[in-house]
């Protein structure tokens, strides 16, 4: 791993001492891309009882984002959202990101349409997964890939 | 941080049994954590971890947000109008600050 401080010309001794400093901040973010399609699909198996089905989830979103700092997603799940069946939640996580979380939403009857929209950071290509959980326990879920063209992660 | 100033579009004129879109932007950094100074130190993470929604006091909607989340969170939501009253919103900053907001929704 390349720390970055030994590219800037500070001496070494300056640059150890930072480091010590510096050294569980370092141990507790780490420089690279850490979600993984596996670490993504076990965040959501925390998240989530229920073995998630394919379908009744729409992800929409850009097929080719160039901005990674800010890519809009629209999550739909189809849904009568009556009293008796409602979408309770949706869970979307990514799978190239320096986290795998991206958002959990919590819906009500009141919601009248299972559908959200928000922005989000994407560090490279990678796959967008949602899981929406109904009021019966069921959980449903889609993917989504996004080309990215510039990652939303750097400093 | 003192002046963060939620925006909230919701519709001015509804009918009963409509269900409208409700959109919501704050402005903050939604600082992840990841970033690093010109110096190498880790700037520290600091987002909007939650937002809240309660319609005449009954919760509606909420959100758990992660560092994924851009800078200047937008979220948007559906409502399905039964009655005239109060929608409020909450978002809880990871220093526990919290900002809040409340906008009236007619229902004719």
């Amino acid at each position: 791993m390349t720390h970055p401080i030994t590219h800037t010309g500070i001496s070494r001794r300056r640059a150890v001492a930072t480091l010590g400093l510096g050294g569980l901040a370092v141990t507790l973010v780490p420089l690279s891309a850490e979600a993984t399609p596996d670490s993504a699909k076990k965040l959501l198996s925390d998240l989530v009882k229920a073995a998630p089905k394919a379908g009744k989830v729409q992800i929409k979103t850009q097929e080719i984002a160039e901005n990674g700092n800010t890519v809009p997603v629209r999550i739909t799940v189809d849904s009568p959202m009556t009293d008796a069946d409602y979408v309770k939640e949706i869970h979307v996580v990514s799978d190239q990101n320096p986290q795998p979380g991206v958002a959990s939403f919590r819906l009500t009857p009141a919601s009248g349409k299972a559908e959200v929209e928000f922005r989000m950071r994407m560090a490279e290509t990678q796959n967008v997964i949602a899981v929406a959980v109904m009021s019966d326990g069921s959980a449903w879920t889609a993917a989504r890939e996004v080309k990215v063209t510039i990652g939303g992660c750097g400093g | 941080m003192a002046d963060i100033k939620p925006k909230i579009r919701l519709p001015k004129d509804a009918k009963k049994g409509d269900i409208v879109e409700i959109k919501t932007l704050v402005p903050h950094p939604m600082e992840s954590g990841q970033r690093k100074d010109s110096k190498g130190q880790v700037i520290p993470r600091k987002i909007i971890n939650k937002m809240t929604v309660a319609f005449n006091g009954k919760p509606v909607f909420e959100a758990k947000l992660e560092p994924a989340i851009s800078a200047n969170p937008y979220i948007s939501f559906f409502f399905k109008c039964s009655e005239s009253g109060t929608m409020d919103f909450a978002w809880t900053d990871d220093d526990g600050s919290v900002y809040k907001a409340s906008e009236p929704l007619t229902v004719a």
